[in-house]
């Protein structure tokens, strides 16, 4: 099936982005409507498409569009084509549903701001690079889609540039994203080279033929460049320093959508891990470490949004630990990548709801008692916090606890060892979001005089409100009758379930729940029962001052990475001075001075230069008649 | 209409017209020069787009061939004649001229000569840079060669800024020596095509001559030394640096969008095409070479203080891919490589515009003397940043397609070098936006709260170099379409096909 459509979906947002950076302060006045309006259109268009694709039988439902070749040199041809299939509809319709809300939101929330033209300008960019991303129908088009949401990110990042950290933060985005590109990029050459195609449909095809070496390289590129963007270890340190960008480009590219790009590549890819199991073995290891690395910073951080962004990493660690249990986990994987894309935006939302009326206080120790003030946020945060800890019938609860599930019936060592991680992380996951709940809502007030705290307006929580509908009721949604199972279906074609399961469901929800109760309650007794100093307190563990200081993952890369680089870039300054061109200026010293001794050779003689010249030349034929002898 | 074999020669004698017209004028009349040099640069853009449009791009064979017998006792011609490569890198040249004619307004002012010199020697280097690349008999070639080196000294030395006189100087004598070997290889060329028929300098006869390896190898080494210190690769690559530095803004975009892509020119027309057996023999050599110039030449961009240098290291850093990419001998690398001379133009023709104009508001071009000009002259931090995302290879802009190209075309036949190869991404995210950071980002430092945004001259100067790199990134097809039957061919004539995908390769045994 062909359509037309598609490139509507990009050309919308894309347009918009153009208008508002082309057009200058002219379009101060309207500028953010027209983005939001197109954001608008985009989603709207997408629930088009989405009422066709169910209109038709589940093999047909996905469409393409080819625009023109793009590039075509031999036997490397890559056309400018788009796919939808169920796997990308489901990210249209949270990049442009959630994105849209957040458009609305970042009206009044960057309504004192005078940049905020230039805002809605990138928040455009970024919806078109990341629906390009998910639409794209070959690994070279996704490329320019990932590569260009990573330039809104650091667009965003940077958006106050004028102070020198978040410049910084920025630009450590942009190479820790590059980085992983560096991966993704190699995946694309070993693809050609193997497979001699770079689409999706060609790679699916022809993997089969391929040596399983050559597909678990190719995966194992695929894992670092996820790790890159999702914020995955070894690559996660630049989310934290991320959120310096406002509050609402957090929660729609640094939680709901850019940072789960990764966890789609990995199960677009399902055709490449599933015939490579040490690649698809790494991603899952990489999720469960991860899932349990962000979760400890979480339970460390002060900062309600570096507390929330670990928080992300730990959850997105969940998703690629799904994916990385192959077709027993693809789905689920996406589930959880849907329903986080709901709560963490919501959270995040709240979060800047509550900097919003607390004059952009970040610092939870001077949060407190909020609850009365602002009942809405305390509400739709609420939502999001029932859905990121699992409870039923809230949308995490659905997704996570099959992660977990799928993780345990992995089998063996293996199963037990990833099942208990993700266990072990719901328990941690549980004690940092009581942490932030019970610190910012409940108990003593503890901010300064002069802060008056307020609820938002409402084109900040009616945004926040719907956002909670989906944390709420979507994994519900998602369940009933294994509705996104089936829809996936054909995309990462799942396995019968097995037989033999290590764990039952119920099992597992209860283990998870009790784990849950302990971990909230640990921080109600830390937290509530106990007054919350308004400086950190010194006297703490080792632990928990390497939790705080993000595990050492800066000092790690500054250490390994940063320092040894600019100590070999400050000698090669030096070689290159004194050792390269020493040589070229000793040459031309030698020159200089043999020219004194070679001086008496010019005479002036018109006859002894020619004999010079036949001499010369009579040397050159000479030695080239010898050599060709 | 003008006839197929005119072309060429009407293209490389207009700017001389307008030297001497410009040469005709009073000694006060600078604007005239300025008008006049611009209106001939744009007039002869105009007749190589519409010459471009005449190309078959299917025919692999030389087009608007003209070939008249010039010093007849030693068989050399005036012999021109495009293929698709050559044809895209005089687009590249004329299309750079009034640009930077037009970016440069103001540069000529201050030199040791007068103004009308700078357009005079400008318009002149335009016709040797035509020259140069439709010269088909390969002693014209090398008459070019050297000859545009005239020029470009005097616009160093005379127009130049800091240690002018000493860069210029470094600039002609590696060149010159360069030069030589290249020319002991050519009379070599002559002399051996003497014994084998008749003498002869022209291309397409002396590939055809049989040599020992020994012979080739040597001949092999003339040229590539000579191109090699010209693209600039590693270790000869110390002259450029110090030329950016020295020259104007707009001699530094000649001088490292067109002068040194003769060297990579040369390598593709001359190295490969007359010596196929040589090439493959040093292949591994220049392989590492240009790996250390992409890792080497991206440290040292990011360990410079100095814009103009740090420019000058970054194409160190592409000339190393450029080079892979030929050498690679694929389809995809040399049309990449190909198109990559074409897009570095453009992309760090726009970097070294714009920070010329920092440098002449600021009144210097230390990285550190600048901070905070996003606030400040919010157009010409935009450009800038833009052409930064060129220079890394933002997929979308122009210079992705070609260093993805030859990345691929690197990597289906030495994997190795394209890997290593590829960490230059990582390391161009960090030699661009370090700089961005310092000079466009943070508070605005002293000295740069009252610096004048771009004027419409300069705004009007950058748009079609924004505009190309950003259409070409989405829509390179009608570049690709030129370079690729040229590319195919060179590699068919060098002995080579494309490695097969490995499973296709599997199945055939």
């Amino acid at each position: 099936m062909t359509s037309n459509a598609l490139v509507y979906l990009i050309a919308l947002p894309l347009f918009g982005a153009a208008v508002l950076m082309l057009a200058g302060r002219r379009a101060d006045r309207r500028g953010h409507i027209l983005a939001t309006v197109l954001s608008g259109g985009s989603f709207l268009l997408g629930l088009y498409e989405f009422s066709q694709m169910l209109s038709r039988s589940s093999e047909n439902r996905a469409v393409t569009q080819k625009l023109f070749s793009w590039i075509s040199v031999g036997s490397f041809k890559v056309d400018a084509g788009l796919m939808l299939d169920q796997l990308s509809i489901s990210f249209v319709l949270l990049i442009t549903g959630v994105g849209t809300l957040i458009h609305i939101y970042s009206i009044a929330y960057m309504s004192h701001d005078l940049d905020r033209r230039r805002f809605f300008a990138y928040l455009n960019l970024f919806v078109a690079a990341m629906l390009l991303l998910v639409l794209g129908d070959s690994y070279l088009n996704l490329y320019v889609g990932w590569e260009g949401v990573g330039l809104a990110s650091y667009l965003l990042i940077g958006f106050w540039n004028q102070k020198p950290t978040y410049a910084t933060a920025a630009k450590k985005a942009f190479v820790a994203n590059r980085v992983g590109d560096l991966g993704l990029s190699l995946a694309i050459m070993v693809a050609f080279a193997t497979l001699g195609t770079v689409s999706f449909s060609g790679v699916k095809e022809n993997a089969g033929q391929a040596s399983t070496a050559a597909l678990t390289a190719i995966g194992i590129l695929l894992l670092v460049a996820a790790t890159g963007k999702s914020a995955q270890l070894p690559l996660q340190a630049w989310l934290g320093d991320a959120m310096a960008g406002p509050t609402p480009v957090s929660a729609l590219i640094h939680a709901a959508t850019m940072v789960t790009a990764g966890v789609y590549l990995i199960t677009r890819s399902n055709f490449i891990f599933d015939a490579a199991p040490i690649a698809q073995l790494a991603v899952a290891i990489i999720g469960a470490i991860t899932l349990l690395f962000g979760a400890i910073i979480g339970a460390a951080k002060d900062d309600i949004k570096k507390a929330l962004a670990a928080s992300t990493t730990s959850q997105i660690g969940y998703m690629v630990l799904g994916a990385g249990l192959g077709p027993a986990g693809y789905a689920f994987a996406i589930m959880h990548l849907l329903a986080h894309g709901f709560f963490k935006a919501g959270l995040f939302l709240g979060a800047g709801s509550v900097m919003h009326g607390m004059n952009n206080e970040v610092n939870m120790r001077r949060y407190g008692g909020l609850r009365k003030f602002m009942p809405i946020t305390f509400a739709t945060f609420g939502a999001g916090y029932l859905s990121i800890l699992g409870v039923p019938p809230f949308a995490g609860f659905y997704s996570k606890d099959r992660i977990i599930e799928a993780a345990f019936n992995a089998g063996g060592v293996r199963g037990v060892l990833l099942g208990s991680a993700a266990l072990l992380g719901a328990a941690i996951t549980a004690f940092y979001m009581t942490r932030v709940v019970v610190m910012t809502f409940a108990g003593k007030a503890r901010w300064e005089e002069e802060v008056h705290p307020h609820e938002s307006p409402a084109l900040m929580w009616l945004p926040m409100v719907l956002i909670a509908f989906g944390s709420t009721f979507s994994g519900f949604l998602f369940t009933r009758g294994d509705a996104l199972r089936n829809w996936l279906a054909p995309v990462v074609e799942p396995v019968a379930a097995r037989e033999q399961e290590l764990l039952s469901p119920a099992l597992v929800s209860i283990l998870a729940l009790l784990l849950v109760v302990v971990g909230a309650g640990l921080a109600v007794m830390k937290y509530l029962r106990q007054d919350v100093p308004v400086v950190a307190p010194e006297d703490v563990s080792i632990f928990t001052r390497v939790a705080r200081r993000d595990l050492l993952q800066d000092d790690f890369n500054e250490a390994v990475f940063m320092r040894p680089g600019q100590h070999l870039t400050y000698a090669l300054v030096d070689i290159d001075e004194v050792i390269i061109d020493g040589a070229v200026r000793g040459v031309g010293r030698m020159a200089t001075g043999s020219a004194g001794a070679l001086r008496t050779t010019q005479t002036g003689f018109v006859r002894s230069y020619a004999m010079w010249i036949l001499l010369g030349a009579i040397g050159l034929i000479a030695a080239i008649w010898m050599v060709t002898l | 209409m003008i006839k197929s074999s005119s072309w060429l020669t009407i293209l490389g004698i207009l700017p001389l017209l307008g030297a001497v017209l410009i040469s005709a004028l009073p000694k006060k009349s600078e604007l005239n020069a300025k008008r006049i040099a611009l209106v001939t640069t744009l007039v002869i853009a105009a007749l190589t787009v519409a010459m471009a449009t005449q190309f078959q791009r299917d025919n692999v064979d030389m087009q608007f061939v003209v070939s008249r017998s010039w010093i007849p006792s030693l068989g050399i011609n005036f012999a021109l004649g495009v293929d698709g490569i050559a044809l895209v890198l005089i687009l590249l040249s004329t299309l750079l001229a009034p640009i930077v004619v037009l970016a440069g307004w103001n540069e000529a002012t201050g030199g040791r000569w007068s103004v009308k010199t700078f357009y005079i020697l400008l318009l002149i280097l335009e016709t040797m840079m035509i020259g140069v690349f439709a010269a088909t008999d390969v002693f014209l070639f090398y008459v070019f060669f050297e000859a545009m080196l005239v020029p470009v000294y005097f616009l160093i030395g005379g127009f130049g800024t800091g240690a002018r006189s000493a860069a210029a100087v470094k600039f002609l004598l590696y060149s010159l020596f360069g030069g030589l070997l290249m020319l002991a290889s050519i009379i070599a060329l002559y002399v051996i095509s003497g014994e084998q028929g008749g003498p002869t300098f022209d291309i397409g006869a002396l590939s055809q001559l049989q040599m020992s390896s020994t012979t080739q190898n040597f001949l092999f080494l003339g040229f590539f030394i000579a191109f090699a210190i010209k693209a600039p690769l590693w270790p000869f690559h110390t002259w450029l640096p110090d030329a950016a530095d020295a020259a104007t803004p707009g001699t530094s975009v000649l001088l490292l969008g067109v002068l040194d892509k003769v060297g990579t020119f040369g390598m593709i027309r001359y190295s490969l095409a007359l010596f196929p057996e040589a090439s493959k023999t040093f292949t591994p050599v220049i392989l590492v070479l240009a790996v250390i110039s992409i890792i080497y030449g991206a440290f040292m961009a990011i360990g410079q203080t100095d814009f103009k240098r740090l420019i000058a290291y970054t194409s160190v850093s592409h000339f190393g891919f450029i080079t892979m990419g030929i050498f690679a001998m694929t389809s995809q690398g040399i049309s990449g490589a190909t198109l990559y001379m074409f897009n570095h133009g453009f992309s760090t023709g726009a970097l070294f515009l714009i920070a010329g104009w920092m440098a002449a508001r600021r009144g210097s071009s230390k990285i550190g003397d600048f901070g905070g000009l996003q606030r400040v002259t919010p157009v010409m931090a935009w450009v800038f940043f833009f052409a930064g995302m060129s220079s890394l290879a933002l997929p979308g802009l122009s210079t992705f397609v070609s260093e993805f190209l030859v990345l691929v075309g690197t990597y289906t036949r030495y994997p190795v070098a394209a890997v290593i190869g590829a960490f230059g991404i990582v390391l161009a995210a960090l030699y661009i936006l370090i700089p961005i950071q310092r000079s466009l980002h943070g508070p605005t430092t002293p000295g740069n709260e009252s610096l004048t945004d771009l004027n419409v001259r300069e705004k009007i100067a950058i748009a079609p170099v924004v505009a190309i790199i950003l259409v070409l990134g989405f829509y390179p097809s009608p570049l690709l379409n030129v370079i690729n039957p040229a590319a195919q061919h060179t590699i068919t004539k060098a002995g080579f096909s494309d490695p097969l995908p490995t499973i296709s390769a599997k199945v055939g045994k």
